[in-house]
């Protein structure tokens, strides 16, 4: 059994909804992202508390036609996308709101 | 589509310039504000402003003065502005910075900071400011902010007094790692007051700096002779302000732009979105397009013009031209505008009472200067 994984909203950005979607931006970047409401969905529920298998089944399976695999899948994958670019930290364990608040000056 | 554009589509108030203060440690030559204390919003309006913005939709906030770090409660501001997730932007002369506060900006997760520097000399800069040892200090804070991973520009502005020193700025930029603007004219001061303009070049430095290559990349284009106004652009309106962005005084009145000073309400008697949503004044403006601008709308230079309707609006007409851009199409591509033409067509005011100094006689009756009436 994989270990659940743990996602948290950086604090170091800014992000605002603009209709339907979600706009955000690193705080230092000058890159705008925009995330769908698929996404925007998963990036809102990120509270580095709840395991995201569990964001997946309760946000995204109950409100689209998927299968937590696939969901799950995409899901991963996205996150690991946003990680990358500093706007959403993944960790194997719960996420503290000061690690959310302090990643990149660790 | 670009995110602005979006916003404004759906209404929202994608931007919105908030000043914290008039006040300034710096009294600079060419500010169009008066830096008198008349009431300024308290941390808990503001913060509350914050939420109400937030809710909004307001997504980029950028926070000027006067000096916003004259405020005692401006990291308060700051942290809260942040925990609403805004993208922060700082207008600033970063005289105050020091290490502490370049730390807290970077913590605090600031967008990027516009600093302004006149001259990259101290005799010049800190004559603008008259605030001995400001350049100094700014230059100092940039480096800090720099250090700390900080987005900077510096802002300069076109004067008589700096205007052979703007390649000397642009090197201190190129020094500093930072970015640098150069806004080619001096604004009128927001009460109307034109006095100020008088520290605008003339015609021919304003040409030569708007076909200056390294200022202007893209000379040939900006330069070009105007293409002829087609029927999409009739229907194009004049700039954001009011339309996805929007100005808040640090007395909480609500303007379209910080240009434009037509009051659209105040967020002391009003909730901001019920002001975005429903200020006659805004509607209005929001209504005009270029077909409805006297004189412009019939101007070879109606598409391509960076008509400021804030500064229309200060020479006494928001649909009619602003003088000081007409000057800007002209000295880019020497085409007068339509408005340019017909005040050089206009007969000058003939002079009916002349005042004129007497010298003082020696060992005369009239000790001193005197003023008599000449018919013209």
């Amino acid at each position: 059994m994989t270990k659940p994984l743990y996602v948290a909203r950086s604090r170091r950005i800014a992000a605002r909804k603009l209709g339907e979607e979600m706009l955000v931006m690193s705080a230092h970047g000058s890159t705008l992202f925009t995330l769908n409401p698929t996404a925007a969905i998963l990036w809102q529920a990120a509270d580095g508390a709840t395991p995201l298998e569990e964001i997946v089944e309760s946000k995204i399976c109950s409100e689209y036609e998927v299968s937590p695999e696939e969901a799950l899948r995409d899901a991963e994958s996205l996150a690991q996308d946003l990680a990358k670019h500093g706007i959403l930290l993944i960790s194997e364990k719960p996420i503290a709101e000061s690690s959310a608040r302090n990643e990149g000056r660790l | 589509m670009e995110m602005g554009e979006r916003a404004q589509q759906l209404g929202i108030p994608f931007s919105v310039h908030l000043d914290l203060t008039y006040r300034c440690n710096e009294k600079c030559v060419h500010c169009y504000l008066d830096h008198h204390d008349h009431g300024e919003l308290t941390t808990a309006e503001i913060k509350n402003l914050l939420k109400e913005m937030a809710e909004a939709g307001v997504f980029i906030l950028t926070l000027s003065g006067g000096e916003i770090f004259l405020r005692k409660d401006f990291f308060e501001i700051l942290e809260c502005a942040r925990e609403l997730t805004f993208c922060v932007k700082l207008k600033t002369n970063a005289v105050l910075i020091r290490e502490e506060q370049a730390a807290k900006l970077s913590d605090l997760g600031v967008q990027s900071l516009q600093i302004s520097i006149y001259s990259h000399r101290p005799e010049v800069h800190d004559v603008i400011t008259k605030l001995p040892g400001s350049l100094k200090r700014s230059i100092a804070a940039i480096r800090l902010l720099k250090t700390q991973g900080l987005k900077v520009t510096i802002a300069n502005v076109l004067m008589r007094t700096n205007m052979q020193d703007i390649y000397g700025v642009r090197a201190l930029a190129e020094e500093l790692g930072v970015e640098c603007t150069l806004d080619p004219t001096v604004s009128p001061m927001l009460d109307g007051d034109r006095s100020i303009l008088g520290l605008n070049t003339d015609e021919s430095v304003l040409r030569e700096v708007l076909h200056d290559q390294s200022f202007m990349p893209d000379v040939e284009e900006f330069c070009a002779p105007p293409a002829p106004v087609s029927e999409e652009s009739m229907d194009a309106f004049p700039c954001s302000a009011g339309h996805n962005a929007c100005y808040i005084s640090p007395y909480g009145e609500f303007y379209p732009c910080v240009a434009f000073p037509l009051s659209c309400g105040n967020v002391r008697q009003q909730r901001f979105i019920d002001i975005w949503q429903n200020s006659e004044q805004l509607k209005e403006v929001r209504s005009i397009r270029l077909r409805d601008l006297s004189g412009c709308s019939q101007c070879l230079h109606g598409a391509t013009c960076t008509r400021c309707p804030g500064m229309a609006f200060l020479e006494g007409n928001m649909r009619g031209p602003s003088t000081a851009d007409c000057e800007k199409s002209y000295a880019r591509t020497g085409i007068p505008s339509k408005n340019l033409l017909a005040k050089k067509d206009r007969p000058a005011l003939p002079r009916l009472v002349q005042i004129q100094l007497v010298p003082a006689m020696v060992g005369g009756r009239l000790a001193g200067i005197g003023a008599t009436a000449i018919p013209a």
